[in-house]
């Protein structure tokens, strides 16, 4: 085993306390925009990021699609029939504020984008006369070409585009440095957030934000129910730094979560048992809509909603005689009739009338110009497919006009889970906010997937700026609070800990995790009851207790690692607790309880809140699905500034 | 608290990263770049980074994106995840 002197500086024990108007943690695409409006608003802002900004989250190398984009030139719907279709669509378990922002708003921070200087258009005219290619804007369309609000983007150029704007406004960007605890105190039984606490992931300094304002925008949990000690980067959808430390800081600090109890038998996890996502022959989302065929070359026919089957490939893009519009992307899974696109036969249809295993994607089937977007532009533009799928299947010999890609199991998801292996994936649970994106706790605001429902790079981008304007206005009235001290002492004891434990009598972060989602898929896995939850609070309770002070790190990024962990066993609870707290089933929230196996009856149909009270002790609490009220009127009531234009 | 920190490099089953050392000049841009911060800079100044924790790797890509020299970085897949492709073939019913 090779081992070098640690490159970086040693700074443990050294502190430097940072002041903000509005403090942003997490430095994705959510984050970014959040420090944009705050600071094109003349405020002192902070963004801290664990990895390297100019390349962060879910979409530092790229996405493909923004989704939503309702106010766009060519739309042919409105920002109230897509927010709604959304919430509709998820039963009522939808975030209808946040979907209303990226309806109403998200096509604006689209040209923000194109002023940073990434790419929103066809400008070179690549895909000129093109179907779903608008010759007038050079705007590209994806999905539904009839009603034009899904754009196909150049989504590589993000990222790097973004962090040469916060530079540019001043933002102070504090990259490879990890958010571990929020700040908050408490007067007169009125909390209010007061800023962070956090460490480099480098050298180990302590460092304290004070601020008037914090914006979390710091992605969802992961790591719960899969893990993999070897491919350890591959367990998950998204990068292994988004592991859901925001919820579990926040959750610490008694914010409000719900949906926790929601999670979907498992999508992706390359390291087990599906592909790098886009990876492999497939006709959903980057690769909609792809013609496919199965081993004997027999093409496998679309139909519409009503079963009628599509003739040509121009007709997998419009929706179906007296459709108004359909809905396709990130957190739709199997829509309802009203909402359903076009799509391939079922794949137990397929087996009845005798289409054989493996499928493929035949883009060579397909017109040029729908090859070409998908293999070079939607393939290449996506996150973690330009270097991975495009370049490296390119230097293969892979060629779409003459070659078919091969999906796996049984279809084209080319995953294969059991029903315990867990994930937060689509529209999962997360921080509960009012119309202002501001959770329970007074100072404290949230976006991006740190949302309840959320999912998609376009609800990133326009609900982090809308969060990082409100926040920004609210700053105008507080003052920064004196540093709690006991508060940071505790937290810097509880950081550094694992460096004092000796690594051969110590035990790795990895065993740690494995651990946690071994129990998670033995006592929260597809069907769930009391005792079985309350087993398994039991154990992570005594790894708490017993193995936490056992874990030991060499360095400070074998720390974060550990950090990332211990939130994992923060979060692993938050979802046994709330699990507990549903006592019925749910379809919508793919929630099975044996005890309690009635499925949505009505007393339980509404939105079950947690979160801790001052004493560590669980508080439910109940809001009724729609609390956000006609999305349209609520919006505009508090958004008269914005729709002026006084400061976009 | 430890004075002196190491680095021990952790294997994994693949090999997610390939430098050509010829071609790389050790200016450390992919380093810089990598969410995940697996690359740590080389103590030989002008040799590619120690790719420290392999297996932490998310496979994005932006190391080789940022990278100015081509060809001086290789990222691939485990070879579990390489999907097979055939030659289109014609109905054959």
């Amino acid at each position: 085993m090779k081992t070098i002197k640690w490159p970086y500086a040693n700074e443990f024990g050294m502190e430097e306390v940072v002041d903000a108007d509005v403090l942003v943690l997490g430095g994705g695409l959510a984050g970014c925009y959040a420090a944009i409006a705050a600071a094109r608003r003349g405020k002192n802002v902070v963004l801290v990021e664990k990895g390297a900004t100019e390349r962060s989250g879910s979409a530092g190398s790229g996405f493909d699609h923004w989704e939503s984009a309702c106010t766009n030139p060519c739309s042919r719907v409105t920002a109230k029939e897509i927010a709604e279709a959304y919430v509709n669509e998820q039963d009522g378990y939808s975030n209808g504020i946040a979907h209303y922002i990226e309806c109403q708003e998200g096509y604006d921070r689209l040209l923000d984008m194109e002023l940073f200087g990434g790419k929103i258009r066809d400008t070179e005219g690549e895909f000129k006369g093109a179907e779903f290619r608008d010759d007038k804007t050079g705007l590209m369309f994806a999905y539904d070409y009839h009603n034009r609000f899904t754009l196909r983007v150049w989504g590589s150029t993000f990222k790097p585009a973004l962090y040469k704007e916060l530079k540019r406004l001043g933002v102070k960007v504090y990259d490879r440095t990890e958010a571990t605890a929020l700040m908050v105190e408490n007067k007169n039984g009125k909390k209010r957030g007061t800023g962070a606490l956090g460490m480099n992931v480098r050298t180990g300094k302590f460092m304290i934000f004070r601020a008037k304002e914090t914006v979390l925008t710091m992605s969802r949990p992961a790591r719960i129910w899969l893990f993999n000690p070897d491919l350890t980067g591959l367990c998950e959808f998204r990068p292994m730094q988004s592991i859901g430390s925001g919820h579990a800081m926040g959750y610490r600090a008694g914010i409000e979560f719900t949906m926790m109890e929601k999670s979907v038998k498992g999508e992706f996890s390359s390291a087990g048992r599906s592909f790098p996502p886009y990876g492999t022959g497939n006709n959903h989302n980057t690769w909609y809509a792809a013609t496919m065929v199965d081993a004997r070359g027999v093409e496998i026919p679309y139909v519409d909603r009503d079963g009628r089957e599509l003739k040509t490939v121009s007709e997998r893009y419009y929706p179906a005689p007296g459709q108004k519009f359909f809905l396709k992307g990130g957190v739709i899974d199997d829509p309802k009739y009203e909402y359903r696109g076009p799509e391939t036969l079922p794949f137990d249809e397929l087996m009845k009338r005798g289409y054989q295993l493996p499928f493929y994607a035949d883009l060579s089937r397909m017109p040029e110009m729908e090859r070409k977007v998908i293999w070079g532009m939607m393939v290449g533009e996506e996150g973690k497919t330009k270097i991975p799928i495009l370049k490296n299947y390119t230097e293969r010999g892979f060629d779409p006009a003459i070659h078919m890609l091969q999906s796996y199991g049984n279809g084209w998801q080319s995953a294969n889970f059991l029903p315990q292996e867990r994930q937060l994936f689509g529209a999962p649970g997360g921080i509960m906010i009012d119309w202002d994106l501001k959770t329970n706790i007074d100072g404290i605001y949230a976006a991006g997937d740190q949302l309840f429902a959320s999912d998609c790079c376009g609800f990133a981008c326009a609900t982090g700026y809308y969060a990082g304007r409100k926040a920004a206005a609210a700053s105008e009235t507080v003052e920064l609070a004196e540093i709690d001290r006991a508060f940071c002492d505790a937290e810097k004891e509880r950081l550094y800990r694992p460096m004092t434990v000796d690594a051969e009598n110590g035990m790795s972060w990895k065993e740690l995790n494995m651990a946690i989602s071994k129990a998670m898929q033995n006592y929260c896995g597809g069907v769930k009851c009391k005792d079985l939850l309350l087993e398994g609070l039991d154990l992570l309770r005594s790894y708490e207790t017993d193995i936490v002070p056992q874990i030991s790190a060499e360095n400070p990024h074998e720390l974060m690692r550990t950090h990332e962990v211990f939130d994992i066993l923060e979060v692993a609870k938050l979802i046994l607790e709330s699990c507990l707290l549903r006592e019925s089933s749910s379809a919508p929230l793919c929630f099975e309880r044996s005890d309690f196996p009635e499925v949505d009856p009505p007393e339980n149909d509404h939105f079950i809140t947690i979160r801790l009270d001052d004493d560590g002790k669980v508080v439910k609490g109940a809001v009724p699905k729609g609390y956000f009220g006609d999305l349209k009127t609520e919006y505009e009531k508090r958004n008269q500034d914005y729709i002026r234009g006084d400061l976009k | 608290m430890k004075k002196e920190m190491f680095a021990t490099v952790v294997p994994c089953s693949a090999r997610p990263l390939i430098y050509d050392e010829a071609l790389c000049v050790g200016c450390n841009r992919c380093a810089q770049v990598c969410q995940v911060d697996i690359l740590l800079p080389n103590p030989e100044k002008g040799k590619p980074p120690i790719i420290a924790y392999p297996g932490e790797c998310y496979y994005c890509g932006c190391c080789v994106m940022a990278c100015n020299i081509e060809g001086a970085i290789r990222l691939q897949h485990p070879l579990m995840n390489r999907a097979k492709f055939v030659p289109v073939k014609q109905e054959s019913k």
